[in-house]
Formats: structure tokens, sequence, C-alpha cells
């Protein structure tokens, strides 16, 4: 899915920038403000269209009684649908699910993506290979990976199930939960690996030899400088994981299809609106989802303080 | 720089080993399976007892896979080139231009690539059904489109602070209006930017499961990710291991020779902007 990195580091403000907008503006301001909303337009349209009218109309059905299978019943019942959907133990149970593989493929990812940055920024030989081979997970089709993964632990069938006593996994409630944590970490640590190596080129050589010399043993100079110099490049990538971690769907519509209790809030919302065909109920948990994601993003952006993305291109 | 012994040698050739085996063997295994007879499935060991080119001569000439192929080709090449003109007009403003309300567009573009895709899908699904774009091209390119330009619009905007915009002043003094500037002096410079937000829009597009299996109900526009699990077995009692498979190869490949040939621009594209010093 879209994965965007913002810049988070604030850059001296090029010169033409920094002049105050006069209270007239001359012509030449004038047409370029006139251009910028020109060159603008399509893109702002486009984005508008798609998805700021569609979230305001899902507003509007959630407040609605609305199945497509008798569409005569069709009547504004308030926050009724919010109220069926916050009591029903369906949407508790992917919430938490979704939470637990979260929490879980986000933290581990974390450290295997730094393990990852690791490798590609110190290795000896065979960097360019080292990283065209780890861009692969980031690349390939999400659906493409889970059905390998699938197959893996397909009884009798499967390199590993064989490997764990021709066990399956996909049918049990936490074991499938484990899987599917496994498919997301495979396919996400790679760009979490890339973006954390971004930050890791920035820390200085000479403050780590610096460190060397003064006797800092590898662990401290690893906690003290490359830790606190990462920071925006840490909390950068954490966001953008947790975020698309939040969503996820595609590996589990293949791995499980959400039985076993191993549907996440998407896979729910999916449900509903393609098996029940409940545009009402489909729509409480769209607003329901996006509530929470900005949530996230609200908590996170605090922590990230005057580095939130974006604040240097907006300053512009 | 440390001295190379023997150990470290070893050390680094290890962890290089465990990285490029962990991040291949699915895809090795996909390939296994895709090679396998149907009898040799049924055996768990990674080297095919028997092998057959079958499934992939199966699917090829089937327009269950070869229809959702060219609709992922279309659909994925359509979106990217809209989506990237869109973006490097946009980017291009807020790299350049002063105009009131860049904040606003910077934060709506980074709302929308934080969207819960879900989210949008029960109320496109019903716009979609309305308006008659449900299971088109176009159902899907519009909201690819959309998707896409978040991406856009950040690698771009971080690309083009990059450009020696000295050459954009000379041209202007030169006599060009600011579009000319743009179209004749600035989108050559921009290109290599520009090809880096394709291939991740395209990857993106290419990438993408639940808009396809949500907004289409035929082979008519279904991509290739969405059509996969409607691929039959031999009977009903088979399940269509050795075919999915081989499809999973076949939508892989392009990814491969993206990866090897643009790896530096990927990196770039991805890390653009997140880490600037």
């Amino acid at each position: 899915m879209s994965t965007t990195t913002p810049a988070v580091t604030t850059e001296t403000t090029p010169a033409h920038a920094a002049k105050k907008a006069k209270p007239q503006l001359s012509e030449g301001a004038r047409a370029e403000r006139r251009l910028g909303f020109i060159l603008i337009a399509p893109a702002v349209i486009v984005m508008i269209a798609v998805a700021g009218y569609p979230i305001v109309y899902a507003v509007y059905l959630s407040l609605q009684r609305y199945n497509l299978e008798f569409p005569q019943n069709k009547a504004f019942i308030g926050f009724a649908n919010y109220g069926a959907v916050l009591s029903s133990p369906y949407w508790w149970q992917a919430l938490w699910v979704t939470v637990i593989i979260t929490v879980f493929s986000v933290s581990i990812t974390l450290v295997l993506g730094m393990l990852l940055a690791f490798v590609l920024h110190r290795t000896l030989f065979g960097r360019g290979t080292v990283r065209t081979a780890s861009l692969i997970p980031y690349g390939i089709v999400t659906v493409a990976a889970a059905y390998s993964w699938q197959y893996a632990w397909t009884p009798s069938q499967g390199y590993l199930s064989a490997l764990f006593n021709n066990s399956a996994p996909l049918t049990s409630h936490v074991q499938a939960i484990i899987v599917i944590i496994i498919a997301e970490i495979w396919k996400t640590t790679p760009f979490m690996g890339l973006l954390l190596l971004a930050g890791l080129s920035l820390v200085p050589e000479d403050l780590q030899k610096a460190a060397k010399v003064d006797g800092a043993t590898g662990w401290q100079r690893f906690t003290k400088i490359t830790l606190p110099l990462m920071k925006p490049a840490i909390l950068v990538a954490l966001l953008f994981r947790t975020l698309d971690s939040f969503r996820i769907f595609d590996n589990i519509f293949i791995l499980t299809a959400g039985n076993n209790g191993t549907g996440s809030v998407s896979i729910l919302g999916y449900d509903n609106l393609f098996n029940a065909l409940n545009l009402g109920i489909g729509s409480t948990i769209s607003i329901l989802i996006f509530i929470c994601v900005a949530i996230i993003a609200v908590i996170y952006i605090l922590g990230f303080g005057t580095a939130a993305p974006g604040s240097d291109i907006g300053k512009r | 720089m440390a001295v190379i012994t023997p150990q470290r040698r070893v050390g680094w050739l290890t962890a290089n080993f465990v990285v490029i085996a962990l991040a291949l063997i699915p895809v090795l295994w996909l390939v296994s399976l895709s090679l396998k007879t149907p009898t040799a499935i049924l055996d768990p060991s990674f080297i095919p007892s028997q092998w057959t080119w079958g499934n992939y001569s199966g699917i090829l000439t089937s327009a269950q896979f070869l229809r959702p192929l060219l609709n992922s080709i279309g659909i994925g090449v359509i979106s990217t080139i809209i989506a990237v003109g869109l973006a490097s007009m946009a980017a291009y403003a807020i790299a350049r231009l002063r105009f009131p309300g860049k904040g606003v567009l910077i934060g709506m573009a980074l709302l929308i690539a934080m969207f819960p895709l879900i989210a949008l899908v029960t109320p496109l699904f019903t716009i979609e059904r309305a308006l008659g774009l449900f299971n088109t091209w176009p159902g899907l390119i519009i909201p690819y489109v959309a998707f896409g330009l978040p991406l856009g619009i950040y690698i771009l905007s971080a690309f083009f602070r990059e450009i020696p915009w000295e050459l954009e002043k000379a041209a202007k003094v030169d006599g060009a209006t600011p579009f000319q500037a743009f179209i004749r002096v600035i989108a050559p410079l921009a290109a290599p930017g520009m090809v880096t937000t394709a291939i991740l829009v395209f990857l993106a597009c290419w990438n993408d499961f639940i808009l396809a299996i949500s907004f289409t109900s035929t082979i008519a526009s279904r991509t290739a990710p969405a059509a996969m699990e409607y691929f039959s077995g031999g009977s009903v009692f088979t399940v269509p291991t050795g075919p999915i498979s081989a499809a999973a190869v076949v939508i892989t490949i392009p990814i491969i020779i993206f990866v090897l040939f643009f790896q530096r621009r990927i990196v770039a594209g991805l890390t653009s902007g997140a880490v600037k010093g």
C-alpha cells in the first residue's frame, strides 16, 4: 500500500521563501499564486473526490439503517449503528486481533529492521546484492507472498509444516495469528530497514570513533549516540508501519479469511459490506477504523513534536 | 577503517547469507510449487520430485489469468502516468511557488496516505455502482490515482528541492513563462525523480488487493492478484496450488526486474525526505 516518507527535519529556509508576503501583491506574485492554484487543482480535486467526499458520505451512511437486501427499509436512525457495533463482541474481537498483530509485528519489525540496517550499512562485501535481495519482500505482491506462507504451512505439503511435526497452525486461533504476524514481518522488515538505514547513515563516523577512543562499548555507543541521533527516522518509520499494519487485510484474507477469530477490523468491514450487504453497519465500522487511525496518528505526532511529517514543507 | 580479520569476513558473509536466504526462501518456495506436478505437490520437499511446466502453460493459455494480467498492466500503467503527471504539477507548486493553503494540501495528502482503505471501500462501492464505474477500468484507475498522489507529491517535492533552480530563473530572464520554464527546463532535470515515483506508484497499484476485489466482479476488470483466488483445480476436490503458485511467480517477475534494474532509485525514493540533514 502507499507508504511514503515525509520530511522530518527542518531545513534552512531558502532566501526567497523567507521574504514576508507583501500586503499588496505585485502582478508577478499574483501570477505565481494563480499558477500555484492551477498546478495543485487537479491533484486536490481527485483527492477530494476519491477520499474526502466518500468519508463524508460514509458518515451519512453510518447514520442510516441501510441494507442492500432490504433497500426499502432505509431510514435515518441516528447513532443506533454505532451502538450496535460498539456493543458487538465481533467488533472488539477484531479490534483486539488488529491491535495484537500491529503491536507484535511493528515492534519485531523495528528490531529486525535495525539489524538489517546495520548489515546494509556495515557489511564489507556484496552490499548491492543484499540490498537488492531485501527489496524483494518489499516489492512482492502481498497476496503472492501470502499464498507462499499458506502453502508452506499446509500439512503434508508445506516445508514449514513438515519442519514443525506436520502441524496445521492456520486452523488454530493463536497459531494462525502468529503465522499472520510472521508474514507481516517478512513483508515489511525491508521497508523499515531502509528507512532506518537512511537514518543510520546520518550518524557521524567521527562521533563513533571518539566514543570508542573514550572506551565506550558497542552497546553504549548504540544507545547513547546512534539511537538518539536516529530518533526522527525511527519515529517516521514507526508511524508509517503502525498505520499500515493497523489496516492489515491482504495477508489475513488469503491466510485464514478471518476464520478462527483471526479477522482484523478491515476484514470485519469487508465482510459486513460484501457478505451481509449492510451499508449502514459497514460504514459505521469504516468510521470507527478511521477514528482509531486518527488516534494513533495524533499520539505519534505529539511524540514527534516539531518534527511532525510535512511541518517543514508546510512552512515553505 | 579497521583491519578486516578472517573472523570479521566470515561474520559478515554469514550475516549477508542469512539476509538473502530469509528474503528469498518464500519466493523460491513459490517457484518450487509452480514447477511441481500435482503428485509432487503432496511432497513437502523444497526440490520438486517431479517437474512440469504444466502450471505455467495452463494459466498462460487461460483467459481467467491472461485477461486479469492485462487488466493489471493496463490499469497500473494508466494510473501511474496520471498520478505522476498530477503529482509533478502539485509538487512543483509546493517546492517553488508562493501561494496560500500549502499546509492544507500537505496535511490532506498525509491524511490520505495514512487512510485505512477499508474505510473508503463501503462509500466508494456505493458511489461507483451509482455512477456505473463498478467493474470497469476507470473504477480502479480513479482510486489508484488518488492514493498514488500523496506518495508522488512527497517524493517529487523532495526531489524538486534538489534541482538547481538558477536554471529556471535563467530561462525566465530569457523570456520563458513560468509554465514554459517548467516544461522545458525543470521537467528534464526532474525526470529521475519522476521515474522513481512512477516505479513506486506502479508497485502500489500492482500490489493492491482490497480495492481490486471490492470494485470488480468479472475478469473484465479484475486484476491479477484478485483473480488468483478464483482459479479452479483439476476437479472440485483439488486445491489449485500449482496454478496459483505459477500465477504468483508470474506477477512477481516484474517486481524482480524493477528491483534488479532500479535498486538505487527505489531506495532513494523510499527514503527521500525521511532524513534529509
